[in-house]
């Protein structure tokens, strides 16, 4: 560099690149419920997680740059074995990953040119809620206690505020997903949020398992549970999540659709238009005809166009950020 | 402090590099691999160890089993009496060691830690062939050990997923991997076990029976075999007996390899020697 730089100036530009680098990915929720603990990520790839186990009870979710935080879940992976090899398997603990990780990002931030732009998630499920820990750490190394749920990403601070309204401790699997979707559906720019197990990313760590608790929820389970998630942000209820409370003129699309409210029992729902609608149809309706549609961008059932048109308005839903051409292969998520 | 915190934030944590978990402890702790670790150990205090010593294993319709008896011997005194032997490797796969118990053992943490790692690393678990072969590669790295007398020799078995079939896999010290068909014993006392099974082992076996022929073959080994210990009725330590298969790894109760081996225990008071097999086919049948 041919003039001096402040080190203030210089940090504060590392600080505003990383944020703005976040900012360009889709957020991602993580909650707590009953039997452990949730992670929700809109994700179109199948391949590429942004979700993974570390542990028998620990997990780790991120956004921001794929290869970036891929890099730094296997390291994490490799801590968590090493330390587990080297003591006990119950002497891997979230907190000493989550400190290792603020290690870690707090030295590349300080000494590599370009600094990391990813926030992560660490997350341990105990015996019982109270003791659940989940840790967020930033792109400099900071760590956060988070209690409940927290939002990661580029639009945290509006999902945080719809979590905090719908949140409530202990509550059930569903209740907590359906609190998480109403969260992720609040990222605006006008996006909608695609609700279907194709599109989204989702994992547990069900503290009744022996062992190794993470597991994914895909296919025909996580449609299961998404269908009776209550269309739009103002109607989903923590404990009665399912479509009977719904009030159907809420949220996205505004059609006026009664009988679309009720449908995440019935099978009328299937004729549904507006995009968060589709689910509830599809999950009521045999699986074959729906996973077909939905896994297509341009696909919904009888709204076929509408949501068609949705999707190519918006942001395509599979990358984040259409003009950042140096997101790799992967992209960023 | 400085010395592990830089260990910590090695490169080799953050590379690219290998899904292999002994690889990796290679390169950032090779301290923590079993075996000698370079020191050299005179034989006859490598005879002092503890050694373990039968396992059998045999394939049944649907899957595997594989029992280790529950001895460990240092030179002529029993050192320990419930010692265990075979163990869970993965879901769909199960471990038998021979040989030193101390360094068996580490070997097969290793092991554990080795397919977890890869399965959370790639984010699918290893075929049955290649956790085969990866314990041949751990095998073959204690080969520096095995020649100064910390001889450790494992048994691999699982469910191959894919064929739907149970598959064993033998091994010698210099990591070579041979596949056996039907069954097959390591140990001290694989000798008379492997007579044993040739007599009472059958082709197209359900698991109860297979589960029953390898409780004879282990019972056989210990009565020729000092270093190998039968059920121990007073104190209820029996063979641990483990059946892989396509519901996964698991592990015969207390009381039902109690069960298998009271079976075998109350032949062997009017039968000594066991079932008796059949010399001559009658004829004209065919068999």
């Amino acid at each position: 560099m041919p003039f001096y730089v402040s080190p203030e100036q210089a940090m504060k530009d590392k600080a505003d690149y990383a944020r703005k680098g976040i900012a360009r990915g889709r957020s991602g929720v993580v909650i707590q419920y009953d039997d452990g603990i949730l992670f929700v990520a809109p994700n179109p790839s199948r391949a590429l997680h942004k979700i993974s186990e570390i542990y028998d009870r620990i997990a780790f979710a991120a956004v921001g740059r794929y290869n970036e935080y891929e890099i730094l879940r296997k390291a994490g992976v490799r801590y968590a074995d090493m330390t587990g090899y080297q003591y006990d398997r119950q002497d891997v603990t979230a907190r000493g990953l989550a400190n290792w990780y603020a290690q870690t990002l707090g030295t590349i931030f300080t000494d590599s040119p370009k600094p990391f732009e990813v926030e992560i998630v660490v997350a341990e499920v105990a015996e019982a809620p109270a003791e659940d820990q989940i840790y967020r750490i930033t792109f400099d190394g900071s760590v956060n206690d988070e209690h409940g749920f927290v939002a990661m990403g580029g639009q945290a601070e509006k999902i945080t505020t719809v979590l905090k309204e719908h949140y409530a401790e202990g509550t059930t699997l569903q209740a907590a997903l359906t609190t998480a979707i109403a969260g992720l559906a609040a990222q605006a720019n006008g996006d909608r949020l695609e609700i279907t197990a194709s599109q989204l990313e989702v994992a547990v760590l069900d503290r009744a398992r022996v062992h190794r608790t993470f597991r994914r929820l895909t296919g025909s389970r996580l449609e299961s549970l998404l269908a009776e998630v209550a269309p739009g942000p103002g109607t989903a209820k923590p404990g009665g999540g399912q479509g009977g409370t719904a009030e159907p003129g809420a949220g996205q699309g505004g059609t006026a659709e009664p009988g679309a409210g009720q449908a995440a029992g019935g099978p009328a729902g299937a004729a549904a238009p507006a995009t968060p609608r589709q689910r509830k149809g599809s999950g009521s309706v045999p699986p074959t005809g729906d996973k077909g549609s939905d896994t297509e961008a341009g696909g919904a059932k009888a709204g076929g166009t509408e949501a068609g048109g949705t999707e190519a308005g918006g942001t395509e839903p599979g990358r984040d950020n259409p003009e950042s051409p140096d997101r790799g292969g992967s992209g960023s998520r | 402090m400085s010395d592990s915190s830089a260990r910590l934030l090695a490169a080799a944590y953050l590379s690219v590099g290998t899904s292999s978990f002994t690889e990796f402890l290679t390169t950032a702790a090779p301290e923590l691999l079993p075996g000698t670790g370079g020191m050299s150990v005179s034989g006859s205090a490598a005879r002092d160890l503890p050694h373990g010593t039968t396992i059998v294993a045999a394939t049944f319709s649907g899957g595997v089993v594989m029992a280790g008896d529950r001895r460990a011997t240092a030179g002529n005194m029993i050192s320990q009496r419930d010692i265990e032997k075979v163990f869970r490797s993965d879901e769909y796969s199960c471990i038998g060691i021979s040989g030193v118990a101390g360094i068996g053992l580490e070997l097969v943490r290793l092991f554990q830690v080795e397919l977890e790692h890869y399965e959370k690393l790639e984010g699918r678990a290893l075929s049955l062939e290649g956790k085969a072969n990866r314990l041949a590669g751990i095998v073959r790295a204690n080969l520096g050990g095995a020649m100064q007398g910390l001889v450790v020799v494992p048994i691999f078995a699982g469910y191959d997923t894919d064929e739907g079939i149970g598959r064993i896999f033998n091994y010698d010290v210099a990591g070579g991997r041979y596949e056996e068909h039907r069954f097959h014993s390591i140990g001290s006392g694989s000798v008379f076990a492997r007579g044993s099974l040739k007599k009472l082992y059958s082709d197209g076996m359900d698991a109860s029976d297979a589960i029953l022929a390898c409780m004879q073959a282990l019972y056989d080994a210990a009565d020729d075999d000092s270093a190998t210990g039968g059920p121990d009725v007073s104190r209820r330590i029996y063979p641990v007996v483990a059946t892989v298969t396509a519901d996964g790894y698991q592990r015969l109760s207390d009381q039902d390899a109690a069960s298998a081996a009271q079976a075998v225990i109350e032949g062997r008071m009017t039968d000594p020697d066991g079932p008796l097999a059949v010399l001559r086919q009658p004829s004209g049948a065919s068999q």
